[in-house]
């Protein structure tokens, strides 16, 4: 472990501002990229759903 | 040489059996170097003796940069494909690896941003690097763009794909840039030829997230790809089929 302490990790000596946010901002892209083609692929599927039901129903 | 697997690369149904079998590998290899190597980076790596704690950035600068680059370079060799074989698969791979090379370029430019701040005293200079780097990202941004704007599919194919060729030169100009040009920016972290300048405990954990940024770029690129030859084969009776088991699991 490099750090003494949980304040000193969170500090990152005086460059924490810059660590987190680049951190921070990198993940949410991260977990933007798989959340889109997984919200795709469900809204993709119920459109699919809908329409086989209004075939079946015909 | 068996090219058997190359010719199956043409047939979609074969793609979407094999790359439901790797996808949950990719996955999962992602999540575990990722979180391997962030611990590591973040809280067990030395701080460098110049650039204190800040340099710890370079866990998910460099990993960024790389897929940014090895991305677009995947591109020009789908659009190659695509144009010489006629594969209609290269352009699925094309268009939906696109957007995740952008992303990649964007964290690549704001961690740069962010990191040159405490280490030049400035977020952005026009240097052959940075300025490089940019002009990626328009690329891919141009990549995206032809391949919405152009409503057949195979003029827009063929378009994205010529692009993507013509643009790789610039891959080779980032490379060099810091080589050929007065840089702030420091040379190559990893060599080929050379052992690594830094300690291992320092780039043992980049290695690590490197890796963890091309397995996450796999499995993201594979769910893509799987719902868009999803979309494009749905007259097919084998994309019935898949889509109505699929629905099933869902209600």
């Amino acid at each position: 472990m490099s750090f003494d302490s949980f304040a000193d990790f969170i500090a990152m000596g005086t460059h924490g501002p810059y660590v987190w946010s680049a951190y921070g901002i990198s993940l949410a892209v991260l977990v933007i990229n798989v959340a889109l083609p997984v919200m795709a692929r469900r809204r993709y599927l119920q459109d699919e759903a809908r329409r086989l039901r209004r075939e079946e129903s015909k | 040489m068996n090219w058997t697997w190359f010719h199956k690369l043409g047939s979609p149904k074969w793609f979407y059996e094999i790359s439901g079998r790797w996808l949950p590998w990719f996955a999962v290899a992602a999540v575990l170097l990722i979180g391997v190597g962030l611990v590591w980076g973040l809280a067990f790596a030395p701080p460098d003796y110049q650039q204190g704690n800040s340099f710890r950035i370079i866990y998910i600068h460099v990993p960024a940069a790389f897929l940014a680059q090895s991305c677009y370079v995947m591109l020009a060799v789908a659009g190659l494909v695509g144009l010489v074989w006629k594969m209609k698969l290269a352009d699925v791979a094309l268009q939906q690896a696109a957007p995740i090379g952008a992303w990649m370029t964007f964290i690549a430019l704001l961690t740069g941003a962010i990191w040159g701040k405490p280490t030049w005293g400035t977020w952005w200079v026009w240097d052959a690097r940075l300025t490089s780097m940019l002009i990626l990202l328009f690329l891919y941004f141009g990549v995206i763009a032809l391949g919405q704007a152009i409503s057949n599919r195979d003029s827009a194919a063929k378009a994205c794909a010529v692009l993507s060729i013509v643009g790789v030169v610039n891959i080779p100009i980032i490379k060099y840039s810091v080589d050929w040009w007065n840089s702030l920016h420091q040379p190559a972290t990893f060599k080929i030829t050379e052992k690594p300048a830094m300690p291992a405990e320092m780039w043992v954990p980049l290695l690590i997230m490197v890796l963890g940024f091309y397995c996450f770029f796999a499995a993201v690129l594979l769910m893509r790809m799987r719902l868009e030859v999803l979309k494009r084969e749905a007259r097919s009776s084998w994309v019935k089929a898949e889509v109505r088991a699929q629905v099933e699991t869902l209600s």
